[in-house]
């Protein structure tokens, strides 16, 4: 039978995603580093405290305690590189024209809906999709604006005096810290999400994202629905 | 006549507006586009052209094999890294990555650029954490501010021409000493500013005291590029860039809250500032010196940042 071989990830961004990784757990390892030393957060609800970042146990289990000059020193080289390969990324996902299998469109969100319902066994079928389908397309631009938004928050807390105007913005120092925390929580959500959504995708889907290819049979290809349309695009 | 006339032309109205309404359910139901993002945006798939089954693995199987060898190598250097980094005797290996900081900072370091102020009844009394050079018999009154490195430290009446007299080792130190009052007699300056402790926390204070940027003017330094900052039983030391010292929200100041400075928090005259951590904001200054060479740093000696501007 005969196959075709899809290339489903550009070398260049199988690059950034896996170097981003390491950087990604560097960041946020560093960062608990700091945060130990003033631990306020916590998920309460009418004043109870459900939860309280972090417990003792993580701390030791992830050799944070006392290492708070060791988490800035750490924290503060590795933002370059987080920050670097994330520019590089956007830029290249733009000029590439990578962008087109990942931004959502006003109808994504009715769509990504629709996919939430059918992953929980609510729904038969997929609605229509290319590479992503549409809630995807809407985590992985969250995901965009996120580490946006942990590099914002981030120098707004590194230079609140000469980047003042910056902090002012999101609410001061201590609101900028607290933004800055949350952000970190929403890419270990992201995280979560991700990893387990990759084990149900399977192995062939892993796979790709290493060699950038995929095995298409026509009987998948078909299965995939790929419209008339999407085909006349292909060849 | 004309009635009749209206229910015609409305009849035909409506008319239309069915034919519309029917013309966009078709295009709707011809146009999957609408329902497929990646039609909209014209998203493309790259297909090799149809391969035999073998030659399919084959190349499936070569990609693989590379793909996989790169990333499980990667995978293990990255666990014993991490594993290594764990290690508390491993800190401290990037604090070399702090110059790079501070260079990066001081290119766009400007003395225009300020802190927010805030009302006077936001102001908390600060959380008193740490008590080195604090400690030991201390009396207020016979304190007394030495001061080295000026240009020419004759020209001032409190001239002393050896500020390291008694310390052993040490060459002549030409200076001034100065009291409370010579401070005192500079213009007065209150702010109303956030401390930021390098733990993370910060709380708002109002302080009193005078601008270093004045100080400095009263008492000129010779050009240096940096002023270390000590207390009179040299246990905790601060070292300070020239721009840093001299930003309009650098004061030292002798009152808090409305209040002379208590022992804890300075008494009587300590360093505050919007553009660096508390560890730099030291208490109880017994001598400030002006040099070129990088003053030695309490906490800089400990892995943090010797810099820490904000």
């Amino acid at each position: 039978m005969a196959k075709k071989l899809e290339k489903k990830h550009l070398l260049a961004i199988r690059w950034f995603h896996w170097i981003n990784f390491p950087i990604l757990f560097l960041m946020i390892w560093s960062g608990i580093l700091i945060y130990w030393a003033n631990p306020v957060y916590s998920i309460r609800i009418f004043g109870y405290e459900l939860f309280h970042f972090f417990p003792q146990a993580f701390y030791e289990a992830l050799g944070i305690p006392f290492r708070l000059a060791d988490g800035i020193s750490m924290h503060f080289l590795f933002m370059w590189f987080f920050t670097v390969n994330g520019l590089l990324y956007v830029f290249y996902t733009i000029i590439s024209g990578e962008w087109r299998a990942l931004l959502p469109v006003p109808g994504s969100f009715k769509r990504a809906l629709q996919v939430t319902l059918y992953d929980l066994g609510l729904r038969k079928e997929l609605p229509p999709q290319g590479k992503y389908n549409d809630a995807q397309r809407i985590a992985y631009s969250s995901v965009i604006l996120m580490a946006i938004g942990s590099v914002v928050t981030g120098f707004a807390i590194y230079k609140p005096t000469q980047l003042s105007w910056l902090t002012s913005i999101l609410g001061g120092y201590e609101w900028a810290r607290w933004e800055h925390f949350w952000l970190m929580a929403s890419f270990v959500m992201f995280f979560l999400v991700h990893i387990g959504q990759v084990i149900r995708a399977g192995w062939s889907n892993f796979r790709s994202m290493i060699t950038g290819h995929e095995l298409v049979t026509p009987d998948e290809e078909s299965a995939r629905k790929l419209s008339p349309l999407e085909e006349g695009v292909n060849a | 006549m004309s009635e009749s006339k209206k229910g015609e032309s409305s009849e035909i109205l409506l008319e239309k507006v069915r034919e519309i309404e029917e013309q966009k359910a078709t295009a709707s139901a011809a146009r999957p586009e609408q329902e497929n993002t990646a039609i909209l945006l014209r998203e493309e798939k790259r297909f090799t052209p149809p391969l035999d089954d073998a030659e399919a693995k084959r190349r499936m199987r070569a990609m693989s094999r590379r793909g996989f060898l790169i990333g499980g190598a990667a995978a293990v250097f990255g666990y014993l890294g991490y594993g290594w980094l764990k290690q508390p005797e491993n800190n401290g290996i990037f604090t070399k990555a702090f110059r790079l900081n501070e260079d990066l900072s001081q290119d766009y370091f400007s003395a225009k650029h300020l802190a927010p102020e805030f009302p006077l009844e936001m102001a908390r009394e600060p959380r008193y954490n740490g008590d080195i050079g604090l400690n030991g018999d201390f009396e207020p009154a016979d304190w007394r501010l030495k001061v080295a490195g000026l240009s020419d430290p004759r020209s001032y009446s409190q001239y002393a021409e050896d500020l390291n007299e008694g310390i052993a080792d040490s060459g002549p130190a030409p200076g001034v000493i100065l009291t409370l009052d010579d401070i005192k007699r500079l213009p007065r300056v209150e702010m109303t500013t956030e401390l930021k402790c390098i733990e993370g926390w910060s709380v708002i204070v109002n302080w009193a005291g005078v601008r270093f940027s004045d100080f400095a003017a009263a008492f000129k330094p010779r050009p240096v590029k940096y002023v270390g900052l000590v207390t009179p039983d040299s246990k905790y030391y601060v070292g300070w860039d020239m721009p840093s010292i001299m930003h309009p929200q650098t004061l030292l100041a002798y009152e808090m809250n409305g209040a002379p400075l208590t022992i804890q928090h300075g008494a009587p005259l300590r360093l505050v500032t919007t553009v660096k951590y508390g560890i730099k904001q030291i208490k109880r200054i017994g001598r400030i010196e002006f040099t070129d060479t990088r003053p030695a740093d309490f906490w800089g000696e400990q892995g943090y940042d010797w810099y820490s501007g904000h």
